[in-house]
């Protein structure tokens, strides 16, 4: 699949930068992909490759000393960029929701449940007091709360983790958005509860036709939720496409490093494939492709130059020598 | 081992905590000028016999009230002018800055070291320790601070020792409590659990485990409350509670000067003036100190 | 009240290898104020756990938040001791002991925490970090303990020269390396680990449970695996035990646990995991509702509010652990009368 001007989002060459202007640390560096409507496209990666601030950047999220630039940035037929911060505030709150990793932390502890998404109902669409309070039970309906009835008046601190992300779901969902982003939903979660929430996450996708972002580090959650992936190293993308392909036949070295470090894929092996080494840090990145030292099929070559992507759109790897279907680099 | 690749140094060494407190803790202007000014005062305080051009109690009875010597009528081997009885101020000031100085340090030591004990103790051990410590320290917060100073002074009789006492007794609360929040905070950390699995005692945790952890709001609080302590020494100083003539001290030094206010300024003005200048330096250094040890305000 | 019926099952092993450490009816339980004028709840945060662990296997402990992993983690390591049972560390009661043995068999187990942000002092080099352990119990001189430490960070896969650093400056992973090393400064038999991977990397979990299984191979350490990753535990443990709202609901092998679930809550957790390969996927089971609380828990099993297979006998009476073939046992009552359609006979 490649992007269309019916794209809900595009994305083209995002770059977020903090530090010094003679020194800049390129959080994001480069990214490039797009969201379909109805699909649901998987960012993975590993803490401090860059999935979360790019994320960030889209919704406009990101302080100074932050600076984001890119060449596109549109969602729908809208180019972000060039709004003024109301504009772009009335899109992000209307068309576009986010979902936080911890759902504890995200919900307002002085405020009732009701309280919180009738007030993200008035913000986006009004209404009296009795319709969001109608429009705010149906939500929390819609998301699996039992009772929402006298649920609505609880406190956040009376919720279990589980609850408390439905209810930000809920929230997400109040304006009817055409994109959600979710960044680690789950992570906080128990795994049974995991479950139901991606669950539901995906039944609300369907039914509503939304375009959904699942940022995770989880590849098995990716695996067997998302359409399309994207896999991030270091602030770069390192590979994109079908997640049915990308799990069957990694192009990247550290997309089959990442699976193969999972302790599914050494069943009855005494040792797990670890990748050695760890994702560089601000300072010490190294030149090349940013996998290199890490990486066992690194030549001479990736130590000096950096690849770019290749391959088809929809499909792309930053690696000179792509794994073949055996899993070997192909010279 | 397989993973050596682990321990790949990074280019750039990290650096150590003190040297990056330093780092922040530069960065700040107002404090930088405020830490030059404390270093300032302190080589003045110890040297003050070098220094000083005249002994503090040595009364030139040809000079009574001379204006400093830049002024009409001053004289050059008096700078800062003379008082009522013909002492050097500018010898009293250095004479001065050494025993307020002393007595903040006096002050401030004696309450942070029982403040950090009974606070360890409220937090560490809870229960009946914590109520009784705390309760006994809501009752002192609950006395106007000055008040209570001037209470136990006049229980154990005007003097710099005692006042010392009673100031130090007011100001013991403010440390209990910081020291107790801190080590709630700490308390049920993991590193604190994997001492005790090690099996370390009590002292052991409180001191040498938990203590280190609480010690940047205490640091702070300590420089801020040197400068209270100069103050409300000064304070009794001038209500005659503190130090007794001829004792230079700075607070005494403005309220033996209170009658000459009209005829003569100088003698009002810089006492006061060189208590305000370093009661700023300790505000502006305790700031520079809190922005520099609150993790918080570090990215 | 369950019986100590796995007592059996490990004195059946006994035969084979005594374990090196084991519990029989362990239970916690915490009083807490409900408010004012109110009688106070009591929350079961264990109730009647048996486990045994032998040198050199790993018991791996799952189950959601709240089910008492970590209350066992705690009575284990002594930080806590139980409202109730027995806790035997080379076939001595820990908790009858007098002080001074109970302080050296103590130092035998150790623990290495989840977060390794939180677990190291962040006051403190590196260095009287991994002393600290041997300041406070050992007699050895200052060369030796220093010694003792270097060797240990070259065990764990660090370097001498980040003998001298304080924690900030390392990796989450290099991190959990440096709490490991602690940990085994002891030489403890038995180590307690509670989610040591939880917080780290995908990447840097492998090398991290690498090093552990490289270790426990090497000093024939005993694991106490505490762990709610699944895929993980099937990874590393010899014996798993799952357990929900303070009580274990099976035991077994891992291999039997993870190829012939019996339990439905063991069943729904492994669904719930997510596979990479569509081949190890099973048929997602949806459990309805959310971990019943522990200071309100559900009459009769605990778990019939969320289990499909749930009938009137479940909802008042408490299955007991029960054993089944080979040392593996589960309480439900789904199995003893035959109406779990999963499991074919």
């Amino acid at each position: 699949m490649t992007e269309t001007d019916k794209s809900l989002l595009v994305v083209h060459n995002l770059s977020v930068a903090f530090g010094t202007k003679d020194n800049p640390f390129k959080a994001v560096d480069r990214v490039s992909f797009h969201v379909e409507e109805g699909e649901v496209l998987g960012i993975v990666g590993e803490s401090g490759s860059g999935k979360s601030v790019s994320s960030l950047a889209l919704m406009g999220l990101i302080d100074f000393p932050g600076r984001v630039t890119a060449d596109e940035l549109r969602f729908k037929t809208t180019d972000l960029q060039t709004l003024n911060e109301k504009a772009r505030r009335k899109i992000t709150g209307d068309e576009i929701s986010m979902i936080f990793q911890d759902p504890m932390t995200s919900l307002n502890p002085s405020y009732t449940v009701g309280n919180q998404i009738m007030e993200a109902i008035e913000v986006h669409q009004g209404g009296s007091k009795k319709e969001r309070m109608t429009k705010a039970i149906d939500l929390l309906r819609q998301v699996g709360i039992p009772a929402p009835e006298s649920r609505i008046n609880s406190y956040p601190h009376q919720l279990s983790g589980g609850m408390s992300q439905r209810v930000m779901i809920a929230m997400a969902i109040a304006c009817d958005p055409r994109l959600l982003i979710a960044d680690e939903p789950t992570t906080a979660l128990d795994v049974t509860i995991q479950a139901q929430i991606i669950e539901l996450l995906l039944k609300l996708q369907r039914e509503k036709q939304m375009g959904l972002v699942l940022i995770t580090h989880d590849l098995a959650l990716v695996a067997e939720a998302a359409d399309r992936v994207v896999v991030m190293y270091a602030g770069q993308i390192v590979e994109t496409g079908p997640a049915s392909e990308i799990f069957k036949a990694p192009k990247h070295p550290y997309t089959q490093a990442l699976m193969n470090s999972l302790p599914e894929s050494s069943e009855g092996k005494d040792r797990l494939n670890a990748l050695p080494g760890v994702v560089p840090g601000a300072n010490d990145r190294p030149q090349g492709c940013l996998l290199n030292p890490r990486c066992p099929y690194a030549t001479d070559r990736c130590r000096v130059e950096e690849p770019e992507q290749y391959g088809p759109r929809g499909r792309q790897v930053k690696c000179f020598y792509p794994l073949d279907e055996s899993g070997r680099p192909t010279v | 081992m397989t993973m050596t690749s682990e321990t790949q140094t990074t280019v750039r060494m990290p650096q150590t905590p003190l040297a990056e407190f330093w780092s922040y803790f530069i960065q700040n202007r107002g404090a930088l000028i405020g830490f030059c000014f404390i270093v300032f005062i302190v080589l003045l305080a110890i040297f003050a016999n070098f220094v000083a051009p005249h002994h503090p109690h040595e009364q030139f009875r040809d000079f009574i009230l001379v204006p400093p010597a830049w002024a009409e009528g001053g004289n050059a081997q008096f700078w800062l002018g003379t008082d009522g009885v013909g002492r050097d101020i500018l010898s009293r000031l250095i004479h001065g800055a050494r025993l307020s100085l002393l007595i903040g340090l006096v002050i401030v030591s004696v309450s942070l070291v029982l403040g950090i004990c009974l606070g360890l103790i409220a937090g560490y051990f809870g229960g009946f320790a914590d109520v009784a410590i705390m309760r006994f320290s809501d009752i002192l917060l609950s006395m106007p601070a000055l008040l209570l100073a001037i209470a136990i002074v006049a229980i154990l009789g005007p003097s710099i020792v005692n006042s010392g006492l009673a100031l130090s007794l007011v100001y013991l609360p403010h440390y209990v409590r910081l020291t107790r929040a801190s080590v709630l905070t700490e308390i049920n950390k993991d590193y604190v659990i994997s001492s005790r699995v090690a099996g370390a005692g009590a002292l052991r945790l409180m001191f040498i485990v938990i203590l280190p952890n609480c010690l940047a709001p205490l640091i702070v609080q300590a420089t801020l409350g040197f400068s209270n302590a100069i103050l409300d020494m000064a304070a009794l100083g001038f209500l005659g509670l503190g130090a007794q003539p001829p004792l230079p001290e700075w607070g005494s030094m403005l309220a033996t000067a209170r009658e000459f206010i009209q005829s003569a300024w100088w003698v009002v003005t810089f006492p006061g003036l060189i208590i305000l200048v370093t009661v700023l330096a300790f505000n502006l250094m305790g700031d520079g100190l809190r922005d520099a040890l609150d993790p918080k305000l570090k990215q | 009240m369950s019986e100590p019926i796995m007592n059996q099952t490990a004195s059946a092993e006994s035969t084979k290898k005594a374990p090196i450490m084991s519990g029989v009816g362990l239970k916690q339980h915490y009083p807490v104020k409900q408010g004012f004028m109110k009688p106070p709840g009591l929350v079961k945060a264990l109730d009647g756990v048996n486990f045994s662990v032998e040198a050199g296997k790993t018991l791996a402990v799952v189950g959601e938040s709240g089910c008492g992993k970590s209350t066992l983690a705690r009575l284990l390591t002594m930080i806590e001791l139980p409202t109730e049972g027995e806790l035997n560390f080379e076939g001595k009661n820990l908790l009858t002991l007098d002080r001074e043995t109970r302080k050296e068999l103590r130092q035998r187990i150790q623990i290495i925490f989840q977060n390794p942000y939180g677990s190291l002092n962040p006051r403190k080099k590196v260095g009287s970090i991994l002393e600290e352990p041997l300041v406070i119990n050992g007699k050895l001189t200052k060369a030796e303990r220093k010694e003792r430490a270097l060797n240990l960070l070259q065990k764990v896969g660090l370097k001498p020269e980040h003998y001298d650093r304080y924690p900030h400056m390392f990796s989450g992973g290099q991190r959990q390396r440096i709490a490991i090393a602690r940990g085994l400064m002891m030489n403890p038999k038995v180590v307690v680990a509670d989610e040591p991977v939880s917080a780290l990397d995908v990447s840097v979990q492998a090398q991290v449970l690498n090093l552990m299984m490289d270790l426990q191979q090497e000093l024939d350490l005993a694991y106490v695996f505490i762990s709610h990753d699944l895929s993980v535990v099937e990874h590393i443990a010899d014996k798993v035990m799952v357990m929900y709202l303070g009580k274990v609901v099976e035991y077994g092998a891992t291999e039997d646990i993870f190829t012939h679930p019996q339990h439905p809550y063991t069943r729904a957790l492994l669904s719930s995991t997510p596979r990479i390969d569509p081949e190890h996927r099973i048929e997602k089971i949806q459990l309805t509702g959310e971990l019943p609380s522990p200071l309100n828990p559900p009459s009769g099993c605990a778990f019939h509010g969320r289990c499909e297979f749930a009938n009137e006998r479940c909802k008042v009476e408490t299955p007991a652990l029960k054993d089944k073939t080979g040392e593996s046992s589960v309480a439900c009552f789904g199995i003893d009368e035959n109406r779990l359609p999963y499991i074919d006979r």
